[in-house]
């Protein structure tokens, strides 16, 4: 009986870690950036390209910077979230067309609504980069200091959003 | 016949390879991005270096270099740029750290402790064996039996 019960153990052992790497997803990378400053950026706004959109117009408010883009399909799925959360007036979002055509752009947002309040554009992916982007859509939750508080890859779902985001924006939002 | 295939094979070879991709004019620069991204993972397609990959982000990331390369930034430089966005994850080679310990002593740890435990049982095994004194009338019987197969082959 003892013959058997060291094999068995570690037989125990290595399926349990295999369990546990089942349940992992590899497409989640941790982002160094958690914690850390959002990265500045000042980029021509959707809609009126003589303006531009900065992260530093917003000090002082907790905002939601969502990257997307008119042929993500991950973007498609999560716009009535977005769409219900903007509708909600928890958080503004702020939009960010990731590496798009702008007329694309537009009309995508005027076929199924427009959640942002500002629109920028990131035509080069530069500011995607700085963020750590490498899929969109990818949203970050930003507080007051223009601290990174949370970054969501791949598209936001109704329980991610009221069990993370909505929490998190007014334990920011009290601070 | 098939020494001008063999011939038009050998010279199409490089003549491919030579139009693949638009590189920077700089040979020296193009280098070395080639050296630094074997090193770097591309994000996208997580099994693929940045040097191997066609994703869109792959292309920009490849840009970033090529322009920090173009400024005169050390390697060290260009990877903390990265690794300061993307994480560890990104280098294909982990840093040695606290968390990772386990991920490079592991492999070391497993073949000590295989190793102890096939030395422990060979001992072990090695002190089972004990001598079992054979008869005269068995003795015998071996060397007929090997005396017969000898013949035979």
């Amino acid at each position: 009986m003892n013959r058997f019960l060291l094999p068995l153990s570690i037989f125990i052992v290595v399926v349990g870690f295999l369990g546990i790497g089942l349940t992992l997803n590899p497409r989640e990378i941790p982002s160094p950036l958690v914690g850390k400053a959002a990265p500045e950026f000042s980029q021509p706004e959707l809609y009126d390209h003589e303006k531009r959109f900065s992260p530093g117009d917003l000090k002082g408010k907790v905002w939601l910077l969502n990257f997307w883009a008119s042929w993500c399909n991950g973007c498609r799925t999560e716009h009535p979230v977005l769409m219900e959360l903007a509708k909600s007036g928890q958080v503004p979002i702020y939009g960010m067309d990731y590496k798009d055509q702008r007329d694309e752009a537009m009309t995508w947002l005027t076929r199924w609504g427009n959640p942002y309040p500002i629109v920028g554009v990131d035509d080069a992916g530069r500011v995607g980069i700085n963020f750590g982007v490498y899929g969109v859509p990818e949203t970050y939750v930003i507080d007051k200091q223009g601290v990174i508080r949370y970054k969501q890859i791949g598209p936001l779902d109704p329980d991610t959003v009221a069990k993370k985001i909505i929490p998190l924006v007014k334990q920011l939002e009290s601070q | 016949m098939k020494w001008v295939m063999l011939i038009i094979l050998c010279l199409s070879g490089p003549a491919w390879a030579g139009e693949a991709r638009p590189l920077a004019d700089d040979p020296a620069a193009e280098a070395r991005l080639k050296h630094l991204a074997v090193e770097l993972r591309c994000l996208v397609c997580q099994n693929q270096t940045l040097a191997d990959s066609n994703a869109p982000l792959a292309e920009d990331l490849r840009r970033e270099v090529r322009e920090m390369i173009a400024k005169n930034m050390s390697d060290q430089e260009i990877i903390e740029f990265l690794t300061a966005r993307y994480g560890d994850f990104v280098l294909y080679r982990p840093p040695l750290k606290a968390t990772t310990t386990v991920l490079w002593v592991g492999p070391f740890v497993l073949l000590a402790v295989g190793a102890t435990a096939l030395v422990i049982t060979l001992r072990r095994r090695a002190q089972k064996v004990t001598d079992v004194p054979m008869t005269d009338e068995e003795h015998r019987r071996v060397e007929q039996l090997l005396a017969e197969g000898g013949k035979r082959s």
